[in-house]
């Protein structure tokens, strides 16, 4: 099996970010002012409070993990929206590249864009507000795994519900991490949630990441089978996501989707 | 007396139906090495659903396709690794230039010494000025000639050409027909060529198809064929096909 194809879907957007500063701005900007942001907050939340409580690595910490998450997410869905918005579906399906060779392409394109994200995110979080990932040990390189695997789930899910409705279905999909956010537990622990809220939790990866970082931050130790657990999780929603990207794939070829795809054919 | 040349395209009982409408019916024909055929026919006549089919974009309800004796649904990848197409409703990304959409493709399509087969399309169809050119700023002709350097770029043995010189002056286009015309005749390639051109359809094709409600109605030589139908010309047979298709079936 040739990588070929699937290095032609990376080098198409690589290509599209050289030439574009509007592109290449947003894989740090928002990172940056998140981090401005949140640092400043919780800073301030730790000059008026009493308690030993540390707001930065609580806060700020995992309001960068979240971010990172949604970075990835968005790698994977603006690859492929390059493609709805220079109507190039007839193109690139029409050719002998296969939908696995497709989504890898979108994936390691997110691999690419999001690490810029996550490197700025780093380097300024450590140098403004003296916030170390590094202070997490060992634990971060799963926490940044977890929320790399669910970023690439849901990714790939909502490119499948963008060619499933058309592109106009594009507004459904920026708001998703914000939809998810509340039940991942990203700045409460899990146990102020309701019971059904709480429900969701457990299938979302990210909950165990937030939860397993709180309990770090306050000296406790991250439980290794909760850890395996969110990754087993998210791995398998990439394997739902993947199929339910392929099916739809399919439903388009049958109805003829993918060959009129435009604004105009949301069927 | 020769005989006939392989087949490089075998479409069979090809049919799809989009809920009460049958946009191809039933339809069954070859392209051979070295041949052009033209599907033509009115708009809505059924020919750019069976291009897609060809092209594996959308699934046949029955009937099978087969490029080079690979089944298109079976061996989807292998068999569109020897296609290309050219469509005028299928412009190439407007964002990338010139040479990046030829090289993004050309990786997509697996072709050996890229940096070469680029240089050569390049020069061939006269893209040289336009190498660095975002294609959205490119005249439809000079789309048309870029989208035509992409289709060839894997010396494909099936050729598709969807109205390939429908936005070009006459004079690119004549030249565009006979470098087609010369590229069919190398190698073992067969194009499968619509237009709306009855002047060209004549000059380029070996052989047509006359399509109308997703059937063929007519097949036949484009020289011979408006006489044997009591016609003065290829464009009067095509408006009675359009406008009369009862009168000539089963002719």
């Amino acid at each position: 099996m040739s990588m070929r194809p699937t290095l032609a879907v990376v080098l198409r957007h690589f290509y599209l970010l050289r030439g574009s500063p509007a592109r290449i701005l947003p894989l740090f900007a928002w990172v940056t002012i998140d981090i401005v942001l949140w640092g400043f907050l919780s800073h301030y939340l730790t000059s008026i409070t009493s308690t030993a409580f540390h707001f930065v690595p609580a806060l700020l910490g995992a309001v960068l993990l979240w971010d990172f998450c949604i970075r990835v997410m968005q790698g994977v869905t603006l690859a492929f929206f390059e493609d709805v918005w220079s109507r190039n579906f007839l193109n690139i399906f029409a050719t002998p590249l296969t939908i696995s060779d497709y989504v890898g392409g979108l994936v390691l394109s997110s691999i690419a864009t999001s690490s810029v994200g996550l490197v700025v995110m780093l380097v300024l979080a450590s140098a403004v507000f003296g916030l170390s990932f590094f202070a997490l040990g060992a634990a971060a390189v799963p926490f940044l795994m977890v929320l790399f695997l669910f970023g690439i789930a849901i990714g790939i899910f909502a490119c499948a519900i963008v060619l499933r409705l058309g592109p106009a279905a594009e507004w459904f999909i920026w708001p998703i991490p914000a939809l998810i956010s509340p039940f991942a537990g990203v700045l409460y622990p899990l146990a102020t949630l309701p019971p059904w809220m709480r429900a969701v939790s457990y299938v979302l990866p990210p909950s165990y990441v937030f939860e397993g970082l709180r309990r770090l931050i306050q000296g406790g130790a991250v439980s290794a089978g909760r850890l395996a657990a969110g990754t087993a999780l998210a791995g398998l929603e990439i394997l739902l996501a993947c199929w339910y990207f392929r099916k739809v794939y399919r439903h388009a070829v049958k109805t003829g989707l993918i060959a009129r795809y435009s604004a105009e054919s949301l069927n | 007396m020769d005989s006939p040349q392989p087949a490089v395209l075998s479409a069979t009982n090809l049919s799809k139906r989009y809920g009460e409408t049958v946009a191809v019916d039933g339809v069954s024909f070859e392209v051979r090495r070295n041949e052009i055929v033209g599907l033509l026919g009115p708009n809505g006549a059924g020919k750019t659903t069976t291009i897609n089919m060809i092209l594996g974009v959308l699934e046949a309800d029955a009937g099978s396709v087969r490029i080079g004796g690979l089944d298109v649904t079976k061996r989807r990848s292998q068999a569109l690794a020897r296609t290309n197409f050219a469509a005028v409703y299928a412009p190439l990304p407007g964002n990338l230039t010139v040479y990046e959409n030829l090289r993004v493709f050309g990786m997509i399509y697996g072709v050996h010494a890229l940096a070469e087969r680029i240089e050569q399309l390049i020069a061939e169809f006269e893209l040289t000025k336009f190498r660095k050119t975002k294609c959205g700023v490119l005249s439809s002709g000079e789309q048309t000639r870029l989208c035509l350097a992409k289709a060839m770029l894997n010396s494909p043995n099936l050729l598709l050409l969807d109205e390939p010189t429908a936005s070009l002056d006459p004079a690119s286009a004549r030249d565009i027909r006979a470098s087609i015309r010369t590229l069919s005749m190398h190698g073992s390639r067969g194009v499968l060529w619509t237009s709306h051109n009855m002047y060209e359809v004549e000059e380029v094709c070996h052989r047509v198809l006359f399509l109308s409600h997703g059937r063929i109605l007519l097949e036949g030589d484009p020289k011979s064929l408006p006489a044997e139908h009591g016609k003065q010309s290829l464009e009067e047979l095509f408006i009675a096909v359009a406008r009369e298709p009862l009168s000539l079936e089963g002719v």
